[in-house]
């Protein structure tokens, strides 16, 4: 027993490998917040009038809006007032080409394994990569052009194709839909933007890496897929911060728009700095990812796989409004130490023969706490309706808690709905079985782990997927003793 | 090249082992015996490292190293292979996957260089052919929804695989029918030579038939009170274990 203690001591202090910081000039709003504050981040961003009385009129709702607290997850009140709502990389000029961004943040990206040139253009994959507040570099921009897919940060998208943002924006995630959404309508300060015309088949895997650098400021990034008819497209966010001994939040609104026989598949690996072992800082995740099958036969994926933050709460859901459209939801989220993750998805069946599949693989170990929350909710014209929602913890070690909280509303009687739910926990015969054919118990673990996660992690493109599956090993390092 | 001294082992608090004593030469093949009960897969475990028994006597050597010193995994790497009673199965770990990364732990610690896909799954044909085990079923999650005889096989192909020096077998006979036997004592005999020992625990003289013990031990009640030939798996066959269990306790109460 002391052996494994040892290794389990050994393993649970190894740092968090994105932790380190950068210190360069930014450009940044004072801290606090008030309606001076949304002006001048407005300002700053050269917005046109509309789109400051859309974030002003949020942020008048906001203020009448009190902090959720359904989900199971406990933590310190966040002061919002202390916080900067607006931070970016001095040179704040959105650069052309890569030649013109500051070499400090493609370093800082290279240190992330994010390559924002050639690399990942031969991998055929067009970055969008935001730091703090602002996108700093977009790439392959023009090959896309060509097919006419807009790929830019948020930012470029207002001023160079408002009415696609103005017809969109809040459009699937109202801006008063809750307090965490309402708060970044009227703070968000970038993010990424993207439409895929009608019948285009986006090439290219198309990705945004997030970033917190500064200190003390909160993330509030907005993304907008838009998917035009018969337009297919693949979307992977990636996301990491440094590690600090205060919390950091990140509060982020994703909203898609599939129109008929439109697919969109959203990928996330989640790795926000998840605190120390003594559950000493981390990142908030407090995010409302939503889409909407807006015409028939469309379909929206999520895959996540969420290994980072102190705190997630965070539900990516669809809205199946078109006729024969599909919503998929495939999760693995992991906790250890002391992280609590409360996610899960929603299913609004609207239209006719809908059909929506869940499937969540939750891992807990350390004194984690991990809650799965999902609703699927059939409306009244929602002939044939269809959900298979599989619901599996995994447990490691008698310290953690897994939790499941399936919400039903059905009000078609046509509509069929599956739940299956099982616990199991990591069994000590199973790694023992592996080392006796010569498997260390930290490689046994993450055998086992992935083996658990397999049919989630086969939604991942390729390159996620094997990136996902050592995050998993990592993050699980030295939970079993 | 095995030498157990002794050997006492409990499990919370019940002694299990309680004074084994036994010798394994390279290119020998001994049989362990015995009612259900007696601890032939305690005494196995024990051998294979698992954490829930406690050694509280005796010495076991492997090869010169104190083996209860090594941890699980590097017992395994020294070349102690244990074909399980009850094999778990791990979903979503494919046997190839698992095997790939058992060999290749193994042969790191041996200082072989790792065996790529196309070599790996080149060793894999070939002794696939040994236990005559269908691809399909190593494509599959480890022994999930394998029938009784199919994980059986999977052990042997897995030995096969590590290729150990010393091979334990707890009961790989128990649910096996005839021609399964066959095919599974003829790999067993295949991979036998004259660097490598087999340790077979079984209740049925049946594989004995298949795989022909040098040695017979009888463990009853965490002992080995008889050890002979052939001959003795024989007689069990015909007297039962009765006989060996009056001989005994009739001697504890005297
Ligand atoms: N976890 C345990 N706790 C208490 N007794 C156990 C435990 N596991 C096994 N035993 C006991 O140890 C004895 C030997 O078991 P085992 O080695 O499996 O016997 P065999 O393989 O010879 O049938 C049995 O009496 C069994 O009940
Ligand atoms: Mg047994």
């Amino acid at each position: 027993m002391s052996k494994d203690n040892s290794i389990l001591e050994e393993l649970t202090s190894k740092e968090y490998e994105h932790g380190w910081s950068v210190n360069f000039e930014a450009d940044e709003a004072p801290i606090g917040l008030n309606e001076d504050i949304i002006r001048w981040i407005s300002t700053k961003k050269e917005e046109p009038q509309w789109l400051l009385e859309w974030r002003l009129k949020a942020f008048r709702t906001w203020l009448t809006m009190t902090e959720p607290e359904w989900a199971n997850v406990t933590y310190p009140k966040i002061d919002l007032q202390a916080l900067r709502y607006y931070s970016a990389p001095k040179q704040v000029k959105k650069a052309k080409n890569l030649d013109e961004v500051d070499p400090e943040l493609i370093a800082i990206y290279e240190r992330l394994g994010i390559s924002l040139n050639e690399q990942k253009r031969l991998q055929g994959i067009a970055v969008d990569a935001v730091l703090d507040s602002v996108s700093v570099a977009t790439t392959f921009r023009g090959t896309l052009s060509k097919l006419g897919i807009i790929f830019c940060s948020f930012s470029e998208a207002v001023k160079e194709h408002p009415e696609l943002v103005k017809k969109y924006l809040g459009s699937v995630v109202p801006m008063t839909d809750n307090y965490y959404a309402a708060l970044n309508s009227a703070v968000f300060s970038d993010g990424s933007f993207c439409y895929i015309p009608k019948g285009v088949r986006c090439p290219m895997e198309l990705s945004t890496y997030f970033r917190i650098n500064a200190a003390n400021t909160g993330q509030f990034e907005r993304t907008l897929i838009v998917a035009d008819e018969e337009s297919y497209v693949s979307y992977l966010e990636g996301c990491t911060a440094p590690s600090r001994d205060e919390n950091q939040l990140h509060a982020a609104v994703v909203e898609i728009h599939a129109a008929s026989h439109a697919e969109v598949k959203y990928s996330t690996v989640q790795n926000w700095f998840p605190g120390d072992k003594d559950g000493k800082g981390g990142i908030y995740n407090f995010v409302t990812k939503r889409g909407i099958c807006a015409g028939d036969y469309s379909k929206i994926s999520w895959t996540q796989v969420e290994t980072g933050s102190a705190v997630t709460w965070k539900y990516p859901s669809c809205i199946l409004k078109g006729d024969h459209s599909i919503g998929e939801f495939y999760s693995v989220a992991v906790t250890n130490n002391y992280q609590q993750a409360d996610t899960g998805t929603k299913m609004i069946h609207i239209g006719k023969n809908t059909k929506s599949r869940i499937v969540s693989k939750g891992i807990s170990a350390g004194k984690s706490q991990n809650s799965y929350r999902g609703q699927v909710q059939v409306m009244k014209r929602a002939d044939n309706a269809r959900n298979f929602s599989q619901c599996d913890s995994l447990l490691m070690g008698d310290r953690c808690g897994a939790h499941t909280f399936p919400y039903i509303d059905i009000n078609n009687s046509s509509a069929k709905v599956e739940h299956e739910a099982t616990t199991s926990k990591i069994g000590e015969d199973q790694i023992f079985y592996c080392n006796q054919r010569g498997i260390a118990t930290e490689d046994a673990v993450a055998l086992i782990v992935n083996g658990y996660a397999k049919e989630v992690l086969n939604q991942l493109p390729m390159e996620f997927a094997v990136e996902a599956q050592k995050l998993l090993a990592l993050t699980l390092e030295g939970s079993v003793g | 090249m095995l030498s157990i001294k002794n050997l006492h082992a409990s499990i919370e608090g019940n002694e299990i082992l309680r004074g084994i004593n036994l010798e394994v030469k390279a290119g020998e093949v001994h049989a362990i015996m015995g009612p259900n009960g007696s601890g032939k897969s305690t005494l196995a475990s024990v051998l294979a490292g698992r954490e829930e028994y406690e050694v509280t006597e005796g010495e076991v050597t492997f090869k010169g190293k104190d083996l209860l010193d090594l941890a699980p995994e590097d017992r395994a790497r020294e070349g102690v292979f244990l074909a399980f009673q009850y094999p778990v199965e791990i979903p979503g770990v494919s046997s190839t996957n698992f095997l790939r990364t058992a060999v290749n732990q193994v042969r790191e610690y041996r200082g072989l260089e790792s065996l790529d896909a196309v070599k790996f799954l080149t060793l894999m044909k070939e002794k696939m052919k040994l236990v005559e085990i269908d691809q399909k079923l190593l494509s599959r999650s480890l022994n999930e929804g394998f029938s009784g005889g199919e994980k059986k096989r999977n052990e042997i192909f897995q030995m096969a695989m590590l290729e150990p020096t010393l091979s334990i077998l707890d009961e790989t006979d128990s649910g096996l029918d005839i021609d399964a036997l066959r095919i599974v004592s003829n790999g067993v005999n295949q991979l036998k030579s004259g660097k490598n020992a087999t340790i077979v625990v079984t209740h049925y003289q049946r594989l004995l038939d298949y795989i022909v013990p040098d040695f017979v031990h009888v463990l009853y009640k965490g002992r080995i009170v008889k050890s002979g030939t052939k001959e003795l798996a024989l007689e069990l066959e015909e007297k039962g274990y009765d006989w060996i269990k009056d001989e005994i306790d009739s001697a504890a109460t005297v």
